[in-house]
């Protein structure tokens, strides 16, 4: 981790320095998460464009994100299966402000029930026309059906899929 | 031994506004502990231990503030913690100092801290980073966005309309005009929130919550000291909380056993708070709330989880009054989060709100014969509950089931 800070305006020897003259920092904190056992298999599965979700035979639930242990039962998830490509939405929204280091609006992201699954995974919803947000958002409404688009070259990200019109 | 019972007994908060240029972090809690312990009547060394409300510190940026603060909040020589549960930290700090004294283990107690969110120029790039970096941060999910996402999905369920989350906007303005701390106030039309600029469906920027600077304290101890400090101490009747998953896609959908949309985990906490303060009719026996709503679309599954109404009524008895000023139960009369927002201790701000109102010493703000005042902290990604309880009498309290 570095750290900078330094007065961001120098103040002169004959001006008092003002209750609200700022003294400038940045943090700049570099990180590698490794993914563990379960997150390597789902990873591993996108490059071969198929999404893999966890399951607990004790609660019958699967999982996406997959997950080592079951919340309800409190079991451990003892088996994979695969989500269907197809999917409902079950919350979504359309983005319309700026936010630093975060996506240039507009976009619109989305909770999917992917057919088989239990829980449902959020990501981007793309060719869809934003342009109006009332209409696309009545286009959005929960119920609706999409499917997933994988990119062309996966490479065992969660980005190498998102959600378009079914 | 029986346990003993727990009162309010001063409480302090400095003005809100964006900047708070004339003090340092530390300085403002310093304010806050200043005011609360001039409420109480009380000197510094009559504090057993101190509980410390702060969320996230990348917004003021130092790391874990807390260790600034230990002596401007006169904490040297004493047991001293930091309770942190995001958006929930206040009322997570509140029921800590709660247990502190109703365990017998110490006799009187001050929570406090400060917040200052401007520091930094976008705090929602900040908040971004509250998702883990395999599965979700990548989806720009933040404060507003994730919210927008339950709302969207809540307006879908009861056919809200925008215009019914704007009223509550309005309402939350006009109210805190008799707040003299409250950062946002004034007379708005449901059409101001409407012309204002979309940010994320279903919301425009009047939906949501300003960034705030402040501070805020409350003393609390035991109905034996507070006899000798306070004619009409705030007793701290029922304290409950419910957490669930990080994952809001486990809480949407045929197969969730709570929606996201509802905000049904404090149906649980409710249920919890009400009986250890013998409330059976929420509506009829709590005439005032200090719910915790940063967006617009807070109340409504907030006050039908708490019992006040059924699901999808909520936003018909807003618009017909029910939850105004002089309503069936007034609903956040400081103008509530929706006002201010220093998130480090909205929820502390909030649980003084009501303790005042308990204690009559909301001024401007009181609403009559309030026997029982609830407050509410929600925080993290829509997942840490709170629900606090005040009342104008000690109920017995807490009893393991």
């Amino acid at each position: 981790m570095s750290k900078n800070a330094s007065n961001a305006a120098s103040i002169s020897n004959d001006s008092v320095t003002p209750a609200d003259h700022v003294i400038h920092g940045e943090w700049h904190v570099r990180y590698d998460y490794p993914v563990g056992e379960v997150g390597a298999k789902f990873f591993d599965a996108l490059k071969q464009k198929k999404i893999l979700a966890t399951r607990c035979s004790a609660s019958g639930l699967s999982y996406l994100p997959p997950r080592a242990y079951c919340e309800r039962s409190f079991e451990a998830c003892d088996g994979w299966v695969e989500a269907g490509l197809q999917g409902t939405i079950e919350a979504a929204t359309i983005v319309t402000a700026a936010f630093d280091n975060l996506p240039s609006p507009p976009y619109a992201i989305a909770y999917v029930k992917l057919d088989g699954i239990d829980t449902a995974l959020v990501n981007f919803v793309k060719d869809i026309d934003l342009s109006d947000v009332v209409s696309a958002a009545a286009r959005l409404t929960p119920g609706t059906k999409v499917k997933v688009q994988f990119v062309d070259m996966p490479v065992g990200r969660i980005t190498d899929f998102h959600y378009v019109p079914a | 031994m029986k346990r003993p019972n727990v009162a309010v007994v001063g409480v302090g908060q400095t003005d809100f506004r964006s900047r708070r240029d004339d003090k340092t972090y530390p300085e403002l809690a310093q304010d806050a502990v200043l005011l609360a312990l001039k409420d109480a009547g009380m000197l510094p060394e009559q504090i057993d231990a101190i509980v410390f409300s702060m969320a996230p510190t990348e917004f003021m940026g130092v790391h874990d503030c807390e260790k600034w603060s230990v002596d401007y909040t006169w904490a040297r020589g004493k047991p001293f913690m930091r309770v942190h549960t995001g958006g929930a930290t206040g009322g997570s700090a509140v029921q800590a100092a709660y247990a502190h004294i109703a365990s017998g283990q110490y006799r009187t107690v001050l929570v406090v801290g400060a917040d200052r969110i401007t520091e930094t120029p976008d705090a929602q790039q900040i908040l971004n980073l509250i998702w883990d970096p395999f599965y979700e941060q990548d989806f720009a999910l933040n404060t507003v966005t994730m919210t927008a996402l339950a709302a969207q999905r809540y307006m879908y369920k009861y056919k809200t309309t925008e215009e019914q989350f704007a009223r509550v906007v309005v309402r939350a303005r006009r109210n805190a005009l008799n707040n003299p701390s409250a950062h946002l106030k004034g007379k708005i039309e449901v059409s101001d929130v409407m012309a204002s600029p979309r940010i994320s469906w279903p919301y425009k920027l009047f939906d949501i919550c300003p960034r705030s600077a402040g501070a805020a304290a409350m003393v609390l101890t035991t109905q034996d000291v507070a006899k000798d400090y306070c004619a009409r101490p705030a007793f701290l009747t029922g304290a409950s909380g419910v957490s669930n998953t990080v994952f809001m896609g486990d809480r949407m959908g045929s197969s969730a056993d709570m929606d996201i949309a509802d905000q049904a985990e404090l149906v649980k906490a409710a249920n919890e708070c009400y009986r250890q303060a013998g409330i059976t009719n929420p509506m009829s026996q709590i005439q005032v709330t200090e719910i915790y709503d940063p967006f617009s679309s807070f109340q409504f599954p907030q006050l039908e989880s708490l019992g006040f109404c059924d699901r999808g009524h909520a936003q018909d008895l807003s618009d017909e009054g029910a939850f105004d000023m002089g309503g069936a139960v007034a609903v956040n009369p400081s103008g509530g989060t929706l006002c201010t927002n220093p998130i480090g201790v909205t929820g502390l701000v909030r649980a003084a709100e009501a303790a005042r109102q308990v204690m009559g010493r909301s001024e401007k703000m009181q609403v009559k014969n309030v026997h029982n005042a609830l407050a509410t902290a929600i925080g993290g990604s829509t997942q840490f509950f709170t629900v606090t309880m005040f009342s104008d009498e000690p109920r017995g309290g807490a009893t393991i089931l």
